[in-house]
């Protein structure tokens, strides 16, 4: 499992997770550019995400969903592409949305800027810097099921990695 | 959606915990109380604006329940109130959980892409 170390700031609200990952950035970049790819690791296992729309150029947006366990979907969210440098950085803003992937007003906004750089040896160093503009978001964010998923993922894990062992 | 979580905490008082946060000088004013040591006089040493401004920024904090002033020998001192610190905290915790599996299954992903 990746070294992964996470800075929070409970006064700003801020929390940077810094980690290596064992692929170069233009791999790493699939991880986030390939709907099919995206949607295995942004939600929990128990709550995977649903991309139906994905454009990270700048001034695009993303719109997803979540389903759960009994079948039920979570409410829709969106990006909005703010900034993007392929392989190397992405600027977004993460909202609860309508099903067109326009933003509801109501609900705040998450910042996140996440970094991709290459440390050599097909090796790269992600970093995901996160800005919620109060802790009632932060709590609303996490309160879209995620972290009931959250101890289950833990397993689902294992089950994959025990799979990926050759007989 | 009801937001869960909040500690028993309401709506209203996050908005003032966290409205009272959302200006730089005031979570600096947090950071420096933390240890009680200074009343408004000395806080306000630190910053240029002037002493009415900073006594204004100690006002809105302490409405929002984030620092109380109690009197220490003949000296009163702004002191950090730790609980709607400690709520934020937490939050943050719940939120790195969900980074630290999302990084784990996006490695695990890799993994698979190198072994096909």
């Amino acid at each position: 499992m990746p070294v992964t170390t996470v800075t929070k700031d409970p006064v700003a609200l801020t929390m940077t997770v810094t980690t290596e990952l064992s692929a170069p950035p233009e791999r790493v970049w699939q991880l986030w550019a390939d709907p099919r790819q995206l949607e295995r690791w942004w939600g929990p296992p128990t709550y995977p995400a649903t991309f139906v729309e994905l454009d990270l150029a700048p001034g695009g947006r993303a719109i997803y969903y979540m389903t759960g366990p009994d079948g039920q979907k979570t409410p829709y969210s969106s990006w909005n592409i703010v900034a993007t440098d392929p392989p190397k950085s992405i600027v977004l803003r993460d909202q609860f949305a309508d099903e067109t992937g326009t933003p509801d007003a109501d609900f705040p906004i998450i910042g996140m800027r996440v970094s991709i750089e290459d440390i050599g040896g097909g090796k790269s160093r992600m970093s995901i810097y996160n800005e919620f503009p109060s802790a009632e978001a932060l709590d609303k964010m996490l309160a879209m099921g995620m972290e009931e998923g959250m101890t289950q993922a833990v397993g689902q894990i294992d089950a994959i990695l025990a799979e990926a062992v050759p007989a | 959606m009801q937001a869960v979580g909040l500690a028993g905490q309401s709506a209203t008082q996050f908005d003032r915990v966290f409205g009272a946060l959302a200006d730089a000088t005031r979570r600096d004013i947090v950071r420096r109380a933390i240890s009680g040591a200074e009343g408004v006089v000395e806080l306000a040493a630190h910053y240029s604006m002037s002493f009415a401004a900073v006594q204004k920024h100690v006002a809105v904090l302490e409405r929002a329940g984030l620092v109380e002033k109690h009197r220490v020998g003949r000296r009163k001192v702004v002191q950090t109130h730790l609980e709607g610190l400690r709520i934020a905290q937490r939050l943050l915790d719940r939120y790195e959980e969900i980074w630290r599996e999302r990084i784990d299954l996006m490695s695990t992903i890799l993994e698979e892409n190198k072994e096909s």
